[in-house]
């Protein structure tokens, strides 16, 4: 009778145990993005995209359930490898996904590519990982920092704008935005300025200067709150109506509600607006008002979309089986899903060749500022930094 | 030059503003020798309270109004239900119990907020550059903050010179005990010098919230530039905490304007404006430390303990 029990127990045990010892019985994705202090909001909005594309997908990719580990970087590079690590060491997850921040993505870049475990930006595209830190096992689902504004900087030719002056946060972003206009940019820069991130919000200085140096216009690169604390003390400044205003990530759907009429007319250029007339964008936020009331979709929640289809794309593909990693990056490299964007390729550096939109801000039937699309600035846009990656 | 002195103004606008935060915490710890690091969730609380009256009453100055006498009203209620029992305590206590009271206040906003931030917008006569002198225009709302927080140093010069309220403040600043036992009311003095200091933040906070936008959080920065001044200034001395403001905040916006353009003298251009705002942040510590070398006790100090 002992014995018997003792047998029975022990297969009980084994067949507990027995599924961890199968193959794969879980897609794990980690998601690295900001979910506490002044840009929770940004990081939230990514979150809700994302569980809105599992939804989409039934929450399983060919057929196996997923499962995210949402990590909180806390807006510090320091903290988001941490997660980074954390995610790949003890969670053994297929994929990382996420990274608002160009300096965190800079932090935790080499922790995935050491661990070959694939990493997609969902936002930040610093342009040392489209140069020469670029590798296989790291893909963008939005574009390389310096592209948008490029675009813009496009934008204030045809405008006939002969000066600028460029004002934007000291860190990696800040300098590769502000890079980004002046290598398409055709008239003169007369200033360039830095502010300290993400600590300083007053940019009287800055603009003090500015006027000084009555510029035609006045380039600014400032994501999340701070693009609206500079905003409004532009306009109190008494510049609004003076020196135009041009913009790269400065205004959004998540910071336009702070912003209102003070964003009326500031233009803006970005690869992504909520009214593009493809399908699947359509579907994307016809359904995100649909899930999420009183909030609206973003750039940020588009992209983190995206990045939720490129991985059940690739995982589709491959029937579930992740084992081969060259196999693996192949897939993902056909960005074969129908991307909210309109559908764009990868270029050798693994970031996205598409197009770039003005977007203007106007007042719809209900009183609410929303973004419009204007007109295309540049079509199958790629980084200059892709000659100096080695990757073909 | 006309930047100069757009810099200058906006330095000293800067500073006064400092100057309303610091002089809360240099009152407080000066008299009741407590360190109160929720002194950035009052002025947080000033700045929500703003936003959310103004939005009732539709007027931007009656929604101040009211906020400043619900700020007076939570820190006077801080001090009675959790302050009181922190006085006579180790600094560290006091350090543990107010650093629970910012999570408590961070969370509680987030509670009945929402963790999305508020805007406060200005009204449109305020938004708006007025000439000053032939050729410079400055932002009417800086110059509006320059004068009521100049009325308010006023205020408080005379409330802690020329009153017995204010006799009272003094004397407790130098030696508390000897206060109580001369039959003073201790603890009613305590309340409203929490309020007074309370009140204080509060107006600083509404008054940045157009400027910068109320979120969560918003008062921690700036509570470190706030306790500097307190160092720099001597703690307890409401004069020290003026002169140190003004000082802190020339010197910062000052350093952030010239800084990088004197570095470009010297270095290439992208070294220079990598290098010119991180030096320029460190200015103001640097400036307490000289401070400290020459002054220990600070510019002013009031106690003689």
């Amino acid at each position: 009778m002992m014995r018997k029990t003792l047998l029975a127990a022990t297969a009980a045990l084994l067949l507990a145990a027995g599924p961890a010892m199968a193959q794969k019985k879980s897609i794990k994705i980690g998601f690295v993005s900001t979910f506490s202090g002044p840009v929770a909001v940004i990081g939230n909005n990514m979150r809700d995209s994302f569980e809105l594309a599992l939804d989409h997908m039934g929450r399983k990719m060919a057929g196996l359930p997923v499962e995210v580990i949402y990590e909180d970087d806390g807006l510090k590079p320091g903290t988001g490898l941490q997660k980074t690590q954390k995610l790949i060491q003890s969670d053994h997850v297929d994929f990382l996904v996420g990274y608002i921040w160009s300096n965190v993505m800079l932090a935790s870049l080499k922790p995935a590519v050491d661990s070959k475990t694939f990493i997609i930006s969902a936002n930040a595209g610093p342009h040392q990982i489209a140069g020469e830190l670029c590798s296989p096992y790291f893909f963008s689902t939005s574009w390389q920092n310096d592209q948008t504004p490029q675009a813009m900087g496009l934008y204030m030719n045809q405008k006939g704008v002969k000066s600028v002056f460029l004002i934007g946060p000291n860190y990696a972003a800040g300098k590769d935005m502000l890079a980004g206009v002046v290598s398409t940019f055709k008239g003169k820069v007369v200033g360039r300025e830095l502010t300290t991130w993400p600590t300083q919000l007053d940019f009287s200085a800055e603009l003090a200067k500015a006027k000084a140096a009555n510029p035609d216009a006045i380039f600014v690169f400032y994501p999340g709150k701070a693009g609206v604390q500079f905003l409004s003390q532009y306009a109190q400044a008494g510049l609004k109506g003076k020196i135009p205003l041009y913009t790269a990530f400065t205004i959004d759907e998540l910071s336009l509600p702070l912003q209102k009429d003070l964003a009326l007319g500031v233009p803006g250029a970005q690869e992504w607006v909520n009214d593009l007339p493809n399908d699947a964008n359509k579907k994307f936020v016809a359904d995100f008002l649909k899930k999420y009331p009183g909030k609206r979709p973003s750039f940020y929640g588009a992209q983190s979309y995206d990045a939720a289809n490129l991985i059940a794309s690739a995982v589709n593909a491959l029937k579930g089986d992740l084992s081969d990693k060259t196999k693996v990056e192949a897939a993902l490299k056909k960005a074969d899903f129908k991307s909210v964007r309109g559908n764009f390729r990868f270029g050798n550096n693994h970031f996205p060749i598409e197009n770039f939109y003005l977007q203007d801000v106007v007042k719809n039937a209900e009183g609410e500022f929303v973004l419009k699309t204007v007109a295309t600035i540049v079509k199958d846009n790629q980084d200059m930094y892709h000659d100096k990656c080695p990757m073909k | 030059m006309t930047l100069f002195i757009e810099q200058c103004l906006n330095g000293l606008q800067f500073g006064l503003l400092l100057f309303l935060l610091a002089a809360g915490l240099t009152l407080v710890f000066g008299i009741m020798d407590l360190v109160n690091l929720a002194h950035g969730s009052l002025y947080m609380i000033g700045a929500y309270f703003a936003a959310t009256f103004a939005a009732w009453t539709g007027s931007f100055v009656l929604g101040a109004v009211l906020a400043l006498g619900a700020t007076l009203l939570v820190g006077m209620a801080v001090e009675v239900i959790v302050m009181r029992r922190l006085y006579g305590r180790d600094h560290l206590d006091h350090v543990l119990g107010t650093f629970g009271l910012i999570l408590f206040f961070n969370e509680s906003v987030r509670l009945i907020w929402g963790p999305d931030g508020l805007s406060l917008p200005l009204p449109s006569y305020l938004v708006t550059a007025v000439p000053i002198l032939p050729g410079i225009a400055y932002s009417a709302y800086k110059l509006a903050m320059i004068v009521v927080t100049l009325l308010v140093a006023g205020f408080l010069y005379v409330l802690v010179m020329r009153t017995r309220i204010g006799m009272l403040i003094r004397a407790g600043a130098s030696n508390r005990e000897m206060v109580g036992a001369l039959g003073v009311n201790i603890k009613l003095l305590f309340t409203l010098v929490f309020g007074l200091g309370a009140a204080l933040a509060g107006l600083a906070g509404m008054m940045q919230a157009p400027i910068l936008t109320v979120q969560i959080g918003m008062g921690e920065n700036i509570l470190i530039l706030a306790f500097v001044i307190t160092v720099i200034g001597g703690i307890g001395s409401i004069r020290g905490a003026l002169i140190g403001a003004i000082f802190v905040g020339v010197v910062d916006t000052l350093g952030r304007a010239y800084l990088p353009d004197l570095l470009r003298l010297a270095f290439s251009q992208d070294t220079a404006s990598t290098a010119g705002p991180a030096l320029s942040s460190m200015l103001i510590y640097l400036l307490m430390a000289i401070v400290l070398v020459v002054k220990p006790q600070g510019l002013f100090s009031a106690g003689s303990r």
